[in-house]
């Protein structure tokens, strides 16, 4: 049996995990040249774990493929070097490099989905990992791919072993990629994304094995991802990459906490903390966007975006200074005595200077703290975004099964909501909750089997085909991906003319100017309206997404993922730009999503959906602190968060979801529930209890009982009441000038 | 897997219901006066009535129909007009030269020109893989009476490397069948390789792309393991289907070939029967070739279920 603490003995000074040095990796594209990573220098001691951290086209993936020597066929090292366990990698013979990889590093992908072969079966796919590592026979290799199954905690590792992927759920394909991983002991783990596209709970069972295997295995890990709390969790390091540079660098908490480059910091402000809502914070934006790949840069690479950007930062571009030291202020000066240098970057600057822990290309890190504060919209309350008494929408025992061979899915059961005018419902659930099933049961896409829906005051047809124009114009939709939602043969303008005329039926004269104020709106660049979809950012997609929905001036605009696509900096700003056109156009919003604080932030109300049924409902802060569902709970523990002295007990769910086609009789949820009862659970459908007014929940739990039990949970995880967990935390935006003083 | 051949096969039943009643239509219906139609403008109206008693063309559609229908599956598919014999050893033995051919064209193809596709995705924008697209595709566009005509006057009339017929002497051994087979089963190659060769590069390229792939990349198998354990099975999907397609039209659609090189397949049969209003024996060839192209189409429907485990779970 392969032992799980299998070190190598041998000389004591054991080499890093990995050690890079001043890399600069190169694409070629047609005869271009385009520098992807520029002097990456940067090292994993063994066992340790470090994240890697930037928006996407900053060379996260290029730095992890790098040290696998699996770059795309039109990539180049150019210089440097990249250690993995002492050995360069670049001076593998093929045969060494296939033994090396899946041997002494592996990697763990974002789509476990795609990641595992189709045709094959799991058992086969993990036993091929021995045979052609270790030359195990076949018997042998299924036995150990039997027990590498076991460690991962998947429920039957026997019957898994004779499954083919698609058999399994995502969560459980992520554990068997990382079984695969895991199978020869690995010196360096990449994680790749390991948890994007997973639910939340599946996500946290994921942080969960990982957390608990690292006590096992002895592999150093490059977490490589854009959730910031996901490095805070696991990782005792942290890169942020920008352009291809390293522009800070130390040890997670303290650069999260204490962010000292204008970038981190504005990757800090840019994600919706736990607890903040839109009327009492606006989410901060990095302004500008990424630039492309080859675009020439002048000094410092953040400067074209950077609010504190002097003259001396295009001058020159900074070193990585160590911090706290005087490094950036001398470099600064130097700069300034300098006559002004065109190339502006040369590969010295690559070098961390000095032996410090902590390093920060910037000249001005002691500013940051200081670094000034955008000022968008802020929502305005309820009352004034035109709520009145009267509902715009009102949902009323809806139901819609599907069927699926001889078996009957009911995917949305017996579900009654309403909204008023300006409001946003937040609707969250795991995938296959129903919440899209319900949207398109609003917008007609598909009709409700029995129930009814009400929109300003009329009684909707079904579907969408018998729906009137008004209706039709006044209900939008805007979709998680805007490039499948954008005809991608038209320019962004022909689209946004044919919806202004299609909704908004306006003559020939007027259409041009209404088109011109919609993207006026949405804050898109009159240029970009020529360009057809693919030429776009992902954000600016959107943006011609939301203003293609709001063409004909809706009432009711249903948001299904819409940021969740995107870079964090990109989705505040969609984020921004939706609650600036709420406060403006009175629009009101029903808002799906998974990121729970993202729904928290933009939200006045929120449903939670589980198993087709809607089993909460509330104001947002209600909601989302006790007394609430047993299941809100859960999800609630499961977020990773940027919280470094977060005591919150992670309330891990039982099982798996039951299917939509057996629903567990009597509570749905108590085949999963931490707070079962007993029988009255599994026998009994749950009242709907009243919390406070408005805010009502499903379960067999009076809410005085269930207030005393989660604030009790909450105080023996060691730090005050759960309603602490929800306070604006370190760099929220109510205390933007002092992020420091945690 | 049982459940999804038995319910291929059960959809094969309207279809072949529906195949039998166009080309009953398409042979007997649509020419309007059968007798007329069989005996030409030249006969006298009591010649055609006498034909059409004896052909039970005057007896109304339905019934005729399903004398007909009814008396092709007990194997009574009536006598030859021309040849005034039963139809059905005709047929047979015309599909059983066709069987030959297609099976030797196509033991050539398929490897072939999956080898070669594989290669040039593989491969991918290297020369190799140009050559390959470029000459396969150029052989693709040469008509088979073209290439059929230069192959022969080359190897057969010019250098006499081969036989000039495609049928060897009566009384020779049947391996000699293929040795006379090889001439008209070029102009085929050219025509099939390219296409199938193209359908396995595409399926190729697309399948290397794949995430798992890098998954089994970068997890140290060995490239043969990777052609062969994850590439082959998933890129193969498309080109099976396709093949399945063309077996249909490699048994039935050999007209020009079977023509060129008056080798007496069943294509060449249905030509023939056609031209001399020989209805039974069009009828029954034209029937036999539907059933061809539906069962080489389950078969690749078979394989495809074999390779992809969705599918064969029904999932």
């Amino acid at each position: 049996m392969p032992s799980a603490n299998g070190q190598s003995s041998g000389d004591g000074a054991a080499p890093r995990a990995l050690d890079v040095s001043d890399l600069e990796v190169t694409f070629h594209r047609r005869g271009r040249r385009l520098p992807v990573l520029k002097g990456i220098t940067m090292h994993i001691e063994r066992g340790e774990a470090y994240g890697l951290v930037g928006e996407s086209g900053c060379g996260k993936t290029t730095l992890a493929m790098a040290a696998m020597r699996y770059l795309a066929a039109n990539g180049t090292i150019d210089a440097g070097r990249v250690l993995v366990d002492g050995q360069d990698v670049s001076e593998l013979s093929e045969e060494a490099l296939r033994k090396w990889r899946g041997g002494k590093v592996s990697m763990v992908y974002q789509d476990p989905t795609q990641a595992l072969s189709p045709a094959m079966r799991i058992g086969d796919q993990l036993a091929e990992v021995y045979r052609y590592h270790e030359g195990t026979g076949k018997t042998e290799a299924i036995e150990r791919a039997r027990e590498s199954l076991r460690r991962v905690a998947i429920p039957d590792p026997e019957a898994t072993l004779h499954r083919y992927p698609f058999e399994l759920s995502g969560g459980q394909q992520q554990r068997v990629v990382i079984a695969m991983a895991l199978s020869i002991n690995p010196q360096l783990l990449i994680l790749d994304e390991p948890t994007t596209g997973l639910d939340a709970t599946v996500e946290a069972e994921i942080l969960d094995l990982i957390e608990e295997l690292r006590g096992r295995i002895n592999a150093a890990i490059l977490l490589i991802t854009h959730n910031l709390g996901l490095v805070a969790r696991l990782c005792e390091r942290v890169g942020v990459l920008y352009a291809g540079r390293l522009v800070e660098e130390g040890a997670a908490k303290q650069v999260f906490t204490d962010p000292r480059h204008p970038y981190t910091m504005g990757l800090l402000r840019c994600v919706p903390r736990f607890g903040m809502n839109k009327t009492d914070a606006a989410l901060q934006t990095i302004p500008g966007t990424l630039p492309a790949l080859g675009e020439p840069l002048k000094g410092c690479v953040y400067s074209a975006r950077c609010p504190m950007a002097k003259p001396v930062c295009v001058r020159r571009e900074p070193d990585l200074y160590a911090w706290p030291g005087d490094g950036g202020a001398r470099g600064a000066a130097e700069a300034e005595a300098l006559p002004p240098d065109p190339a502006a970057y040369s590969p010295h600057h690559a070098n961390p200077v000095g032996e410090a822990s902590r390093h920060v290309r910037c000249y001005f890190s002691p500013d940051v703290p200081e670094m000034p504060v955008m000022t968008p919209v802020l929502a305005t309350s309820l009352e004034a975004r035109g709520a009145t008494e009267g509902n715009v929408l009102s949902i009323e025992n809806v139901q819609r099964t599907f069927k699926d061979g001889r078996k009957k899915l009911t995917a949305v059961s017996d579900i009654s909501l309403e909204l008023k005018r300006g409001e946003t419902f937040g609707l969250v659930g795991e995938s296959g909750s129903g919440k899209t099933t319900l949207a398109k049961c609003v917008t007609g896409l598909i009709a409700p089997d029995s129930g009814t829906i009400e929109f300003e005051g009329g009684q909707l047809r079904p579907t969408a085909g018998r729906r009137s124009k008004d209706a039709l114009r006044a209900i939008q939709m805007v979709f998680q991906n805007p490039d499948s939602t954008l005809n991608p043969s038209w320019s962004t303008r022909a689209i946004l003319t044919r919806a202004v005329r299609k909704l908004g039926g306006a003559d020939r004269a007027s259409v041009r100017g209404k088109v011109d104020k919609l993207s006026a709106d949405v804050r898109v660049e009159p240029r970009f309206l020529l360009q057809k979809p693919l030429d776009l950012s992902g954000g600016q997609k959107q943006r011609i997404a939301i203003a293609r929905a709001f063409a004909g001036d809706p009432t009711l605009v249903i948001c299904d993922e819409p940021a969740s696509a995107l870079d964090v900096s990109v989705q505040a700003s969609i984020l921004n730009l939706l609650v600036e056109l709420q406060t403006n156009e009175h629009v009101s919003y029903v808002f799906i999503s998974h990121d729970l604080a993202v729904v928290r932030y933009i939200s006045d109300r929120i449903g939670v959906m589980y198993l087709a049924e809607l089993i909460e409902v509330g104001a947002a802060a209600e909601v989302f602190n006790p007394p609430h569902h047993p299941y809100t709970e859960a999800l609630l523990s499961s977020i990773p968060t940027l919280d470094f002295d977060d005591a919150r007990q992670r309330i891990p769910l039982r099982g798996t979801m039951p299917s939509l086609s057996e629903p567990p009789s009597g509570c749905r949820f108590h085949t999963r529930c931490h707070r079962l009862l007993g029988d009255i659970c599994r026998e009994q459908e749950p009242p709907l209890q009243e919390a406070v007014s408005g805010h009502t929940y499903k379960c067999h739990i009076p809410p005085n009982e269930l207030l005393v039990l989660q604030t009790e949970t909450a105080a023996a995880a060691g730090r005050g009441s759960a309603a602490d967990a929800a306070e604006p935390q370190s760099i929220g935006a109510s205390d933007l000038s002092a992020p420091a003083e945690v | 897997m049982l459940r999804l051949i038995g319910r291929r096969l059960l959809l094969m039943i309207p279809t072949l219901i529906l195949a039998s009643v166009l080309i009953f239509a398409l042979a007997e219906v649509l020419p309007g006066d059968v007798g007329r139609s069989i005996l030409g403008p030249y006969a006298t109206q009591e010649q055609v009535d006498a034909l059409n008693t004896e052909l039970g063309a005057d007896k109304p559609l339905y019934e005729r129909y399903w004398n007909w229908a009814s008396g092709w599956v007990t194997g009574d598919w009536g006598e030859s007009l021309l040849l005034k014999q039963p139809v059905f050893p005709v047929v047979m033995k015309g599909l059983g030269n066709s069987l030959l051919l297609a099976g030797f064209a196509l033991a050539i193809i398929v490897p072939l020109s999956i080898l070669l596709g594989v290669f040039a995705g593989l491969r991918r924008d290297s020369l190799l893989d140009r050559g390959i697209t470029i000459s396969s595709l150029s052989m693709t566009v040469i008509p088979e009476f073209v290439s059929g005509v230069v192959l022969l006057y080359v190897f057969a009339v010019a250098l006499k490397w081969l036989p000039v017929t495609a049928m060897p002497p009566d009384g020779s051994p049947f391996v000699y069948r293929f040795y006379y087979l090889i001439l008209p089963a070029i102009p085929l190659m050219f025509l099939e390789l390219g296409y199938i060769a193209r359908m396995a590069r595409a399926g190729t390229v697309q399948v290397m792309e794949m995430p798992f792939i890098r998954t089994a990349v970068l997890k140290g198998l060995p490239r043969r393991r990777i052609i062969f354990g994850h590439l082959l099975r998933n890129a193969m999907v498309p080109t099976v289907t396709v093949i399945g397609s063309q077996i249909g039209w490699l048994i039935g659609g050999l007209v020009v070939i079977e023509t060129l090189f008056v080798y007496p397949g069943i294509g060449k049969l249905m030509v023939d029967a056609a031209l001399t209003h020989d209805i039974p024996m069009l009828e029954a060839a034209v029937l036999i070739v539907a059933i061809i192209y539906m069962v080489s189409n389950l078969f690749a429907d078979i394989i495809v279920a074999l390779l992809n485990p969705r599918i064969r779970k029904g999932a």
